[in-house]
């Protein structure tokens, strides 16, 4: 290991919620303002990962009162409190930039139903 | 003036207390030994002198090896630190804990060379355009006048070799000093490629 592989480890969290692109998810993130410091959820799908060990990133997408809204995470961040999956998504792509310019049912992603021997552990369960 | 003579490891990120990601180059110190101190009555300055690595005595010349007091292994690499400002006898090894309470360091190395380059990289020309039939693209231009002066002046911008020179950069802000590791983190960019010698000292404008 070299020093800076040193100086990245202790930072790379270990107990983050797995999650795909595709999946809608909700994230619970930090907010300082000034001295007081609350936790604001930010509700979206997840249409890129970019990895980069230390510096991995994903982008949730929503639409607030119809308007697109981008935002990226760094994965590793201390001020993101927890990540929840509201609902798996079934994609064959590993970004999903094309859903900026689509708009009412072809902005859908089918919801990812698990075969039933796997349904106890939606969370952790592989996809294609 | 503290200083130590480091090593460039290369560049990450750190999040800092507030979790902001900030970008950082860790620079590694080996065992800064003092080799010898220079003093104002017999030097006509105040210094001390700063060697890292250790070389073979068969490598040494003897005007070489008859700089280093009884004791001291010779050095491959050695740099004066006027007014250091931290007691330190001949002999002593200066660690990473020496910067300890440095917020801003200047670092000194010598910048990647670049080879022989054009205005616009060199000197940051505006260049002509590319399209509309043009036919001035990165061209300096005119380097002078014509029957007055009648000659190009010293000193004009105009294409060479650019970089492979010692460049400064000062007041980065000291993120952390990683006495385990035996690095430093600055904010910011420093020159040199990975595993350059740089020189790492308080900032001489930011003190505070």
């Amino acid at each position: 290991m070299n020093l800076i592989q040193k100086i990245q480890a202790p930072q790379i969290k270990s107990d983050i919620t797995a999650f795909n692109v595709g999946d809608t998810v909700r994230v619970h993130f930090k907010i300082i303002e000034g001295k007081t410091e609350r936790v604001q959820a930010y509700e979206g799908l997840c249409i890129a990962m970019k990895n980069g060990g230390l510096h991995k990133t994903f982008t949730v997408r929503k639409n607030s009162y119809g308007v697109g809204v981008e935002r990226v995470f760094p994965m590793n961040s201390p001020r993101i409190e927890k990540i929840e999956v509201v609902r798996l998504g079934k994609v064959r792509r590993a970004k999903l930039y094309y859903i900026r310019t689509k708009i009412g049912k072809k902005a859908k992603i089918k919801e990812y139903i698990p075969v039933s021997s796997k349904a106890a552990a939606p969370a952790e369960q592989p996809k294609a | 003036m503290i200083g130590l003579i480091g090593k460039k490891a290369g560049m990450t990120q750190v999040f800092d207390a507030s979790g902001k990601l900030i970008p950082v180059t860790v620079i590694e110190f080996a065992p800064n030994v003092v080799v010898a101190k220079k003093t104002a009555e017999k030097d006509g300055y105040d210094a001390i002198v700063v060697g890292v690595g250790e070389m073979k005595k068969s490598r040494t010349t003897k005007p070489y090896a008859g700089q280093f007091a009884e004791g001291i292994a010779p050095a491959k690499l050695l740099r004066e630190m006027r007014d250091f400002e931290k007691e330190c006898a001949v002999g002593d090894k200066l660690g990473v804990s020496t910067l300890e309470g440095l917020r801003f360091v200047d670092v000194t190395a010598v910048s990647k060379g670049k080879g022989f380059q054009g205005v616009m990289k060199r000197w940051g020309f505006g260049g002509g355009r590319n399209t509309h039939g043009s036919k001035f693209h990165r061209e300096p231009g005119s380097t002078g006048q014509s029957t007055y002066p009648h000659k190009t002046f010293k000193n004009v911008k105009l294409p060479g070799r650019m970089g492979g020179e010692r460049v400064t950069v000062q007041n980065l802000k000291v993120v952390r000093v990683d006495a385990e590791n035996a690095c430093i983190l600055v904010r910011g960019a420093v020159p040199g490629p990975r595993d350059c010698t740089v020189l790492v000292r308080g900032a001489v404008k930011k003190t505070k």
